[in-house]
């Protein structure tokens, strides 16, 4: 075995025990690095008054209502569980039923979750805005993509 | 192939591609942004915001690549003692900075309009804000050290420790739940995205490929006579 090949696999071998190192590291620690619950995932959870979490997934179909001209009340859900929040502010212009949102907030009590913060996820799905009309004309309008 | 890692063939090379690469890389970059501006359709949901993209996913691979190109030559600086692997730390690292910098900008300027928000600590967002400091640190530890073979590895292993981060970044949507969307173009499945805005990406990308091939050509040249005549 040459000197050279020796070095490059011992380069190799230690980059691979680093990367398995990080990544233990990292997946040990998944629930910290992720950004949000899902809704699922808080039923599992103790749910603890008042801490600041952040919950995502879909805002639920006809759940959005309008409490005032600025506060609202909608579902969060992952189409296996479902959380009601509360919310007043400005909410993203993405926001709206069926669309992906993240919530920051704390549960006020065991069961409504009051937002401080909402954002608007979106998905990695492009299209060209004729082509959804297109689309809806023809009746091949997949819903998930709303 | 030797002028890959060859410095005198390398400069050979160099001068044959500089003036194409410069002229491609201005059509490109001006069909480019005829197609993202007039040419390609408003998204069903982001509307005209779409357009953003087409600077932002093409210097977010452009950052990627980098790393991995200088990922590569460290190996065979440090494993097959080819000088020109440090030359390439050297001169591309301030290259990979930049199209970072321009990521992470795009980025911010995205995701207030959609996200509702500038900047949120999700792992994607992180992973690219450590590429930047990762880089920074580079280019830093490339102007310290007086011992020129010292710096060389010391700047060659940072950079392969600093390789792990590469998988993060890309995997971190797959991983973990992230405010950032996963991947719309990868290898295995059809990429969800249209064609009339595919075409313009793809240009962009070639575009920012051009850019960074002849500003990297002009520091690698640089970085080449500033050895020989020993002032470094």
């Amino acid at each position: 075995m040459s000197l050279r090949f020796q070095r490059l696999l011992l380069i190799l071998l230690t980059l691979v025990i680093i990367l398995s190192a990080v990544l233990l590291i990292l997946y040990n620690t998944r629930e910290n690095v992720s950004y949000f619950y899902t809704p699922s995932e808080i039923d599992e959870l103790e749910i603890v008054i008042n801490k600041t979490i952040r919950i995502g997934g879909f805002v639920e179909n006809d759940s959005f209502n309008k409490i005032s001209s600025s506060s609202f009340k909608f579902n969060i859900t992952d189409e296996k569980a479902s959380i009601l929040v509360t919310f007043s502010g400005i909410l993203p212009d993405l926001f709206r039923e069926g669309q992906g949102a993240v919530i920051e907030g704390a549960f006020v009590d065991n069961d409504i979750f009051k937002a401080t913060n909402v954002f608007a996820k979106h998905d990695e799905n492009y299209m060209p805005a004729s082509i959804k009309k297109d689309l809806k004309d023809t009746g091949y309008w997949n819903k998930k993509y709303k | 192939m030797k002028f890959l890692v060859n410095p005198s063939k390398f400069n050979k090379v160099a001068d044959y591609v500089f003036l194409p690469v410069l002229i491609l890389s201005i059509i490109l970059f001006f069909t480019g942004l005829i197609f993202a501006f007039y040419l390609s359709p408003d998204d069903y949901q982001q509307g005209s915001t779409v357009r953003i993209m087409y600077v932002h996913v093409p210097s977010a691979w452009l950052a990627l690549l980098t790393y991995a190109i200088m990922t590569l030559y460290s190996i065979a600086g440090l494993a097959f003692r080819i000088p020109f692997g440090f030359i390439i730390n050297t001169a591309v690292a301030p290259i990979g900075a930049v199209f970072t910098l321009i990521c992470i900008l795009s980025g911010s300027l995205w995701g207030k309009p959609m996200w509702g928000t500038w900047w949120v600590w999700d792992a994607r967002l992180t992973s690219v804000a450590i590429l930047f400091i990762i880089y920074i640190i580079i280019i830093f530890m490339n102007l310290s050290f007086e011992n020129r073979a010292v710096r060389e590895k010391v700047v060659a292993i940072f950079v392969l420790v600093g390789s792990i981060n590469l998988p993060i970044i890309k995997f971190s949507v797959d991983w973990w739940n992230t405010l950032h969307q996963p991947a719309t173009i990868s290898k295995l499945s059809k990429p969800s995205i249209d064609p009339s805005m595919m075409i313009p990406l793809i240009i962009m990308t070639l575009a920012f490929i051009m850019v960074g091939l002849g500003i990297a050509i002009l520091r690698i040249k640089t970085e080449i006579i500033s050895r020989k005549s020993n002032l470094s």
